[in-house]
């Protein structure tokens, strides 16, 4: 084999494998889309049909049980809010521990962190008490307030890591023109950050959007957002995969629609280190 | 007067002493060059200058004014880092406007000097250009720019030029050259390349271990070092360091012993009382090959030809050599035999601390 054949064979083969990989990432959520358009006896049916007549009697029944549209907005309130909060609490944060380290910094990254191995069921009982006094259970307040505590740590550490590689000469060139740390922030930090933010921001509102134990634990009917309304066709009739895929389907698209968007900046914040 | 007067200034870091001490003033308008090895703080110095890192003791005063805690962006200094750091996500014109609009300067203002530095800089064509469009020569310029447009008190440069390559830097060095002539403004360059030192100063600082090893004009130090460190670090090839074990007084000459053989030193240049044992220093120019009648002999090693002249390397005992500076075209061969001629005026003396103990007589 020539060395050019040998990389050719190689290309195939890696391409082959990432094309595997994704299938196998790819096929459940295939097989729910699917799966919305059979009626429920062809959902439960064994071996599987892959040939049927699609139906979209399964919307219809969502639609008319549930307020689709009403869940939604929850679910876009509650992400898009908490991720915004949380960007303006951690951009701060973290811009001071990337360029004004002190001793415990790293102590403090690590306990941020670690907030994140407690299993939320653990502090189920307090919080719910404490929504509860507030008279904030089934509100959007409660959802948002939880998301943001949920993410920041997440965001932090990411915005960390990124401003940490950012050039610190380049702050420190701001400095020697002028600027004050305001200055510094606005005009140097912020824009050399765009994609690494906007890819922050974005797996935010994703684990905010697919977020279901809060959501199903605070949350009844005025401020249950889609996870919740998914939840709600599993439980107490039965299951009825043909109706609960249509409302999974229904649950994913605005975040899978936004994510096809935003692509660029995921991509482009996802290898980071863009400054050079 | 002093306009940038600095004061026992000190810097802890958390575990290391990077500056014990410094003293020294600057007047305007000059060009003071840092130099010395890797770590000995040249960019903390500089840095504590600038603000950068907060100083632990001592105080620096700038044109009447006491800077020590005052912040960077109110100093009025500007920088030129070493690597540039040019603002990535700006054009080249923005990057060199930053500090004016900062400062809220008139659009028509920032307008006028953005247009006079790109023209004396030769940025013209690039103003629409983000650094990554630029080369590296380029990008220096433009760091240039924008510490000039600014028109600061003093101008801070931690090793401008070491990431060009040796064409474009000794062009950047006249440059800067002419550069500092024609603004006239004070200039603090940290190097370790002594050439840019000795070519670029007014002054140099050396500096050795977080102390100044000694300061003065690029020829005085090359001449009357204080110390063996100085002696060494300055000139290319270094000096020649030889010891002498034995040192003799006979009425108004020394006569001093190098590996058997004696060479005479005139007594009254040296400054207080007679060591035990010296260290000579002299440099390769300051030492000549003859036919006859010479202070040393030495046996040839290797000959070293560099086009406009040459320098011999000479074995005066087994674990000794030294360099000489030959004409051009000196047929030398190796294992010759030769004798070494020493021009005891420009000789050096070092006690066994490596202080310097002679004087180098007045020039007739
Ligand atoms: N942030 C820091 N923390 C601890 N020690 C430091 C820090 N910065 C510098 N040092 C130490 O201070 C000393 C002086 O550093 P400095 O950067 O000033 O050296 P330099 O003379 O500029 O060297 P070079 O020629 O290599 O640039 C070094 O020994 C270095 O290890
Ligand atoms: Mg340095």
């Amino acid at each position: 084999m020539t060395l050019n054949q040998q990389r050719k064979l190689k290309t195939i083969l890696t391409g082959l494998f990432a094309w595997s990989v994704a299938l196998v990432l790819f096929f459940p959520i295939f097989w729910m889309f699917i799966t919305s358009f059979k009626t429920e006896l062809q959902a439960i049916s064994v071996p599987p049909s892959l040939f049927f007549e699609p139906t979209l009697d399964n919307f219809r029944i969502v639609q008319e049980r549930s307020d689709y549209i009403h869940h939604a907005w929850n679910s876009v309130v509650t992400s898009f809010g908490s991720t915004i909060i949380a960007l303006i609490i951690a951009i701060p944060a973290a811009y001071s521990m990337a360029f004004f380290p002190g001793k415990r910094t790293k102590d403090i990254l690590l306990w941020m962190l670690s907030t994140k191995m407690l299993p939320a069921v653990g502090v189920l009982v307090p919080i719910y008490i404490l929504c509860r006094n507030y008279g904030l259970l089934d509100s959007k307040t409660a959802l948002v307030i939880i998301f943001t505590l949920m993410n920041l740590p997440i965001i932090v550490w990411m915005l960390f890591s990124y401003f940490k590689d950012l050039p610190k000469e380049i702050l420190e060139a701001a400095r020697m023109d002028g600027a004050t740390p305001w200055d510094e922030v606005v005009k140097v930090v912020l824009p050399l950050s765009v994609g690494a933010i906007s890819s922050t921001a974005l797996l935010s509102i994703v684990l905010c959007w697919n977020e279901a134990f809060w959501s199903l634990n605070l949350t009844a009917s005025d401020a249950a957002p889609l996870t919740a309304m998914i939840a709600s066709y599993s439980s107490p009739e039965g299951l009825f995969w043909a109706k609960l895929s249509a409302a999974s389907t229904l649950a994913c698209a605005p975040i899978v629609i936004f994510g096809w968007f935003c692509q660029k900046q995921l991509v482009q914040g996802l290898t980071f280190g863009a400054v050079k | 007067m002093s306009y940038l007067t600095i004061t026992d200034l000190q810097k802890h870091y958390e575990n290391y002493h990077a500056l014990r001490g410094i003293n020294l003033s600057i007047s305007e308008g000059e060009f003071v060059v840092f130099v010395g090895p890797s770590g000995c703080g040249k960019s903390t110095l500089l840095r504590t200058i600038a603000g950068l890192e907060s100083s632990t003791g001592g105080s620096i005063e700038l044109d009447g004014r006491d800077i020590t805690e005052v912040a960077s962006s109110k100093r009025d200094l500007a920088m030129v880092f070493q690597s540039y750091a040019l603002y990535p996500h700006m054009t080249v014109a923005d990057n060199l406007s930053f500090a004016l609009r900062l400062a809220k300067v008139s659009d028509a203002e920032i307008k006028e000097k953005v247009r006079s530095v790109s023209a004396s800089l030769q940025l013209d064509a690039l103003l629409e250009r983000k650094p990554k469009e630029l080369s590296g020569g380029q990008r220096q310029r433009v760091a240039i720019g924008r510490a000039i447009v600014r028109q600061p008190k003093v101008f801070l440069f931690d090793e401008p030029l070491s990431n060009l390559d040796a064409a474009l830097r000794v062009q950047m060095r006249l440059e800067l050259a002419r550069l500092h002539k024609k603004l006239g403004t004070t200039m603090i360059y940290v190097t370790h390349d002594q050439v840019e030192a000795m070519t670029l100063a007014d002054r140099v600082v050396i500096l050795n271990a977080g102390q100044i090893e000694q300061v003065g004009t690029p020829l005085e130090l090359y001449r009357q070092p204080n110390s063996r460190f100085v002696a060494e670090f300055i000139g290319t090839p270094k000096m020649n360091l030889i010891p002498a074990n034995r040192i003799l007084r006979n009425e108004d000459t020394l006569s001093i012993d190098i590996f058997g053989q004696q060479i005479s030193f005139p007594a009254n240049r040296l400054k207080g009382p007679l060591p035990d044992s010296v260290v000579i220093g002299i440099r390769p120019e300051h030492m000549s090959l003859v036919e006859t009648d010479g202070d040393l002999t030495g046996r040839i090693e290797l000959v070293e030809h560099l086009g406009s002249e040459a320098y011999a390397h000479l074995q005066l005992s087994s674990d000794q050599t030294i360099i000489i500076k030959a004409p051009a075209r000196t047929e030398l061969k190796d294992g010759q035999e030769v004798c070494i001629k020493i021009d005891t005026s420009e000789l050096i003396l070092f006690n066994e601390n490596d202080r310097v103990i002679s004087v180098i007589p007045e020039e007739a």
